[in-house]
C-alpha cells in the first residue's frame, strides 16, 4: 500500500484501523452474495412481481430526487446565505428525519397527509384527494426521509463556495436570482450531484416510512425494498435474491457517479 | 486506541459474543407478536420464581434467528410452518404442543360509522380494506377465507403484520382491517365483529422447548397450558385447542 | 459627474469615517496600513456592504441613503470592481466571463459575446477567449477580471489591490495597462498598498488610516507635506519622470544614474527616497555618480527628523537627522551639494 505522498509512509495502525472499518461494510454484502440462490435468481428477478416493485422503485426514487433538487437547494442557499432567527433550529428540523426511525417518520406523515390528518383531512374534503396507499405517497415518503442528505450537503458546498465571486456577479448586474442560478448553482455542482445520488440511493432503499405511510400494494405503493422485507416472511432465497438486486443497482449508480463527477469535489480553485 | 483500552474493549466482545443462552437463571423466550400481552402478563403473575426474558417478533422472524443461533429456550410459535422450520433444524428439541388458537375478525373504528356487520359487506365499493400481505400466515388465512366465503375485495394495502393492520384502521386511513381477534382486543381504538366463517381456519398456537432436557422451559410450558395460562389467554381472546 | 460618499459604517473595531469625491476622468488611490479600511470603502461604493448614516451617490443617483431607506444594490449601481483574486467564473469560459455582466442585463448571448470579444481584442486579450479560467496566469486572469467588470460600461471603477496577486512581469505589464487606461471618462478608485503605484497611477491620493481619512491630495502635495508619520513613511517619496536609456534617465535640465532595472528604454518613472540623498556643504569626497547642487528652499522639523527642500534642478525633498542636519549648519537659502547612489534610484516603466 502506497500514500500519495511520497515522503510519508502510511502508519500501520491507519490501515488495520481503516481495513477493519471496510469490513464492516464488506462483509454482509460478500455473506449475502454467498447466500444468493443463484441457480434460481434468474428466474426469481425476472418475474413480473420483482420486476414490477423495480420499476416502481426506480420511478418513484428518481421523482423523488428531482423533487429534492427542486425544493432542497434553494433550502440549503437559504441556510447558508442567510440569517433569519431560529435558524439553528429550522436546520435540526429539516435534518431531523435522518435520525428519525422510518416507522416514526411513516406515522408522522400519516398524521399529516393521513385521511384525519392535519393537511389530508381537508384535502379530501376540498378536492376528494386521498394519499395514503398512493404513489404520490411513496414519493413524499422517500423525499422525507432521503432530502436532507441533499440539504446538507448542498449546505456545505455553498457555506465553502468563495462568495467574492458572488460579490462579483453582483456588481456585474446580476440580480441576487440571477447569481443564484448563473454562480451559486455551477459553482456547487459536484456537491449537487453527490447530494442528489445519495438522495436517490437513500429513497431507492427506503422502507419503514414508506411501509407505514403508503402500505403495499403490487404495482402502486410495492417498492423493491417492501417486497424485499415481504418475502423474508415466506422465501428467504427471493429476499436474498431481491436484496442483490438492490445492492447491484445502488453500486452501479454510486460508483459511475462517483468516477464521473466527484473527483472534482477535491480539487482546489 | 491505547493497548490497555483495546484489550478491555476486545475482552468485552468476546464476552458479549460468549455468553450462553442462559443468562444466569433466567428463561430466553420468543414468541410471536401476538402473545405479547399474554406472556408478559403471564411472567408478572407467576409465583414460581422464574424470571423469563421475552423476544417478540413475527414467527418467521423468530424461526430465522433460533436457526442462526439465537440463544432462546422456548419457541411459542403462531404459525405451524415455523414451528416445523425451528423442530427439523433442532436436534435436542422437544414436542411442540398447541396451547391456544385464534380466529379472524373484521376490525372497524370505533363506533363502527361505516355499519360494517359482516364479511359479505366490505366488498362495498368506496370501502377501504387493509389486508395483511399473503406472505405472512395473516394474510394467508385471510385470502383463504376470503374465497371459500367467495366474497371479493381489492384492498388498497397488504400490510406486512396483524399490528400494522390494526395500525391502519386505528388511525382512520382504512374502514376495514381483517386481524387476529387477540389483536382486536387489545386495542381500545377499534370494534370488531366476530366472523363464523374463520372457524374452519385451524389457526394454531405451537409451544416447544428447544432443549427438552431443560426443566425451566418445560415449566413454563406446563404453565401456559395449565388452569392460570389457559385462563389469560381466554381474557386476551384466544381460544382454547 | 462626480461619485460622492460621505458616511459611517461600523465594522467590529474600526469604524469607517470617509469622505471623497471622484470626477468623471479622475483616479483616486486609497492608500494606508493593513485593516485602515481600504477594502471595506471599496465595497461600501459598491454596494457589497451597506452605510449605517451618510450619503453615497453618483451625480444626482442615490446610491445608500439609510435616512430615506434608499438603497441600490450592487447589480443597480453601474461600478465595476476588479477584485484581488479576480473572482473569475471557473465555470465559463473567458469569453463568456467577459460577457457575463451583458447577459446578466438582459443581452442576448450572441451580442454578448460579440461585445465581449471586441473587449478582449482591445485589451489584446483575444487569444484567451475560449481558456478556462483556472489555466490562466495572474497577470491574464486581471486582464480578463479588467475586462468583464469594464464591458458592462460602469461609470465608476473599484480596483482592489489590483497588483498584489500578480508576479514582477505581469505587474509591469498591468500597470502598463493601468496607465494606458487613465482619462477614458471613469472614476477610478485603486486600493494599494504600494506607494509608487498610488503616485504614478493616481491623480489623487487618499490616505487611510484606522478607518479615517487622514490626508487626501494630489502626489506633489502629499509627497511634499506627507500629513501623518504613516503618510511621510510611504508616500515622502520623491518621483521623477524623465526618459530613460540603458542607465542613464534624462530628466530634461540633468541625468541621473540609476540601478539595475528590468525596464525598457523611453518614458519612465524614478523614485528617490528622501532618505537615501546625502547633503554636504563642499563636493562630496570619493565619486558617487550623482552629485549636483542646488539651494535649500524650505525646512520642515518633525519630531525624529529634518525634512529638506530642495530648489532646482531637482527639487526634491530629502530627511536627515536633526544631529546631522546641525553639523552641517544650514539653512534656508543656502547653497548645498546632494549626492545620490545610482541604486538607491529605482525606475518603473512609465
Amino acid at each position: 500500500m502506497t500514500s500519495r505522498r511520497a515522503n510519508g509512509r502510511t502508519p500501520i495502525v491507519i490501515v488495520v484501523l481503516g481495513a477493519v472499518a471496510c469490513l464492516v461494510f464488506a462483509l454482509p454484502l460478500v455473506a449475502l452474495l454467498v447466500r444468493v440462490p443463484w441457480r434460481s435468481v434468474g428466474s426469481i428477478l425476472t418475474s413480473a412481481a420483482a420486476l414490477e416493485a423495480l420499476w416502481l422503485s426506480i420511478v418513484t426514487s428518481v421523482v423523488t430526487t428531482l423533487l429534492a433538487l427542486g425544493i432542497g437547494v434553494p433550502l440549503a442557499w437559504l441556510l447558508a446565505r442567510t440569517h433569519f432567527f431560529g435558524k439553528t433550529f429550522v436546520r435540526a428540523v429539516c435534518t431531523l428525519s435522518m435520525v428519525l426511525p422510518p416507522v416514526v417518520a411513516g406515522v408522522a406523515l400519516l398524521a399529516t397527509y393521513g385521511r384525519r390528518g392535519i393537511i389530508g383531512s381537508p384535502l379530501e374534503a376540498v378536492f376528494g384527494l386521498r394519499l395514503p396507499f398512493t404513489m404520490p405517497a411513496v414519493v413524499i415518503a422517500q423525499l422525507f426521509v432521503a432530502m436532507p442528505f441533499l440539504v446538507l450537503t448542498v449546505e456545505s458546498a455553498f457555506n465553502s463556495a468563495d462568495q467574492t465571486v458572488e460579490d462579483a456577479a453582483r456588481t456585474l448586474g446580476a440580480s441576487a436570482l440571477y447569481t443564484f442560478v448563473h454562480v451559486n448553482l455551477p459553482q456547487a455542482r459536484s456537491s449537487i450531484i453527490a447530494g442528489a445520488v445519495l438522495t436517490w440511493a437513500r429513497a431507492l432503499g427506503e422502507f419503514g416510512a414508506t411501509i407505514t405511510f403508503a402500505g403495499n400494494f403490487p404495482g402502486t405503493t410495492r417498492t423493491l425494498p417492501i417486497a424485499t422485507y415481504l418475502s423474508l416472511e415466506s422465501d428467504l432465497g427471493e429476499a436474498l435474491a431481491m436484496s442483490m438486486m438492490l445492492v447491484v443497482v445502488s453500486l452501479t449508480v454510486l460508483i459511475a457517479m462517483r468516477a464521473r463527477f466527484l473527483p472534482t469535489l477535491g480539487e482546489s480553485r | 486506541m491505547s493497548r490497555p483500552v483495546s484489550i478491555v474493549v476486545a475482552a468485552a466482545l468476546v464476552a458479549a459474543c460468549s455468553s450462553g443462552p442462559r443468562g444466569g437463571d433466567t428463561l430466553v423466550v420468543f414468541a410471536a407478536s401476538s402473545l405479547n400481552d399474554v406472556f408478559t402478563a403471564l411472567a408478572t403473575d407467576s409465583e414460581s420464581g422464574v424470571s423469563a426474558d421475552f423476544s417478540f417478533a413475527g414467527s418467521s422472524t423468530l424461526a430465522t434467528q433460533i436457526v442462526n443461533g439465537a440463544p432462546a429456550n422456548v419457541f411459542a410459535s403462531a404459525d405451524e410452518r415455523q414451528m416445523e422450520v425451528v423442530i427439523s433444524a433442532s436436534t435436542n428439541a422437544g414436542a411442540p404442543v398447541v396451547f391456544a388458537t385464534n380466529s379472524l375478525v373484521l376490525a372497524v373504528e370505533r363506533g363502527n360509522p361505516r355499519g360494517v356487520h359482516a364479511l359479505a359487506d366490505i366488498d362495498e365499493p368506496g370501502l377501504l380494506v387493509a389486508l395483511a400481505a399473503q406472505q405472512v400466515p395473516l394474510g394467508q388465512y385471510s385470502r383463504e377465507m376470503l374465497a371459500s366465503a367467495q366474497v371479493e375485495v381489492t384492498p388498497v394495502t397488504l400490510e406486512p403484520d396483524a399490528r400494522s393492520v390494526l395500525a391502519k384502521v386505528e388511525m382512520g386511513e382504512v374502514d376495514v382491517g381483517i386481524v387476529y381477534r387477540t389483536d382486536a382486543m387489545s386495542s381500545d381504538e377499534v370494534d370488531f365483529i366476530d366472523l363464523d366463517e374463520s372457524r374452519m381456519l385451524s389457526i394454531d398456537y405451537y409451544v416447544v422447548a428447544l432443549d427438552r432436557s431443560d426443566d425451566e422451559a418445560q415449566a413454563f410450558i406446563d404453565r401456559l397450558v395449565g388452569t392460570d395460562g389457559q385462563q389469560v389467554l381466554l381474557n386476551a381472546g384466544f381460544g382454547l385447542p | 459627474m462626480t461619485l460622492s460618499a460621505e458616511f459611517v459604517r461600523r465594522l467590529g473595531a474600526v469604524t469607517l469615517d470617509v469622505t471623497v469625491h471622484v470626477d468623471r476622468g479622475e483616479t483616486l488611490a486609497i492608500v494606508g496600513p493593513n485593516g485602515a479600511g481600504k477594502t471595506s470603502t471599496l465595497r461600501t461604493l459598491a454596494g457589497l456592504e451597506r452605510i449605517d448614516s451618510g450619503l453615497v451617490s453618483w451625480s444626482n443617483e442615490v446610491w445608500d441613503d439609510p435616512s430615506s431607506q434608499t438603497f441600490r444594490g450592487p447589480d443597480e449601481r453601474a461600478v465595476g470592481f476588479v477584485f484581488q483574486q479576480f473572482a473569475l467564473f471557473d465555470h465559463l469560459s473567458v469569453l463568456d466571463n467577459v460577457a457575463f455582466g451583458l447577459r446578466a442585463r438582459g443581452v442576448r448571448r450572441i451580442e454578448a459575446r460579440r461585445r465581449a470579444s471586441e473587449l478582449l481584442d482591445q485589451l489584446s486579450a483575444h487569444a484567451l477567449a475560449h481558456r478556462a479560467p483556472v489555466t490562466l496566469s495572474g497577470g491574464e486572469a486581471q486582464k480578463v477580471a479588467l475586462a468583464r467588470s469594464l464591458a458592462v460600461s460602469p461609470h465608476v471603477l473599484l480596483l482592489d489591490e489590483p497588483f498584489a496577486a500578480l508576479d514582477a512581469t505581469s505587474r509591469t505589464d498591468a500597470r502598463r495597462l493601468l496607465q494606458e487606461q487613465r482619462g477614458d471618462g471613469l472614476a477610478r478608485i485603486l486600493v494599494t498598498h504600494d506607494a509608487v503605484d498610488a503616485l504614478t497611477l493616481a491623480d489623487r491620493i487618499l490616505v487611510m488610516e484606522n478607518g479615517r481619512v487622514t490626508q487626501i491630495g494630489t502626489p506633489d502635495e502629499l509627497v511634499a507635506m506627507p500629513r501623518t508619520m504613516f503618510a511621510a513613511e510611504i508616500l515622502g517619496l520623491n518621483p521623477l519622470r524623465g526618459r530613460l536609456a540603458g542607465q542613464v534617465l534624462d530628466l530634461g535640465n540633468m541625468t541621473l544614474t540609476v540601478g539595475a532595472h528590468e525596464c525598457s528604454d523611453g518614458a519612465a518613472l524614478a523614485v528617490i527616497r528622501p532618505r537615501s540623498v546625502s547633503l554636504h556643504v563642499a563636493q562630496p569626497e570619493g565619486s558617487p555618480r550623482n552629485v549636483w547642487t542646488s539651494s535649500i528652499a524650505g525646512v520642515d522639523r518633525s519630531v525624529d527628523r529634518v525634512r529638506v527642500r530642495l530648489a532646482g534642478p531637482l527639487p526634491i525633498a530629502v530627511e536627515v537627522t536633526h544631529g546631522g542636519f546641525e553639523a552641517l549648519g544650514l539653512r534656508e537659502g543656502d547653497t548645498v551639494w546632494a549626492s545620490v547612489k545610482a541604486s538607491e534610484i529605482s525606475v518603473r516603466q512609465g
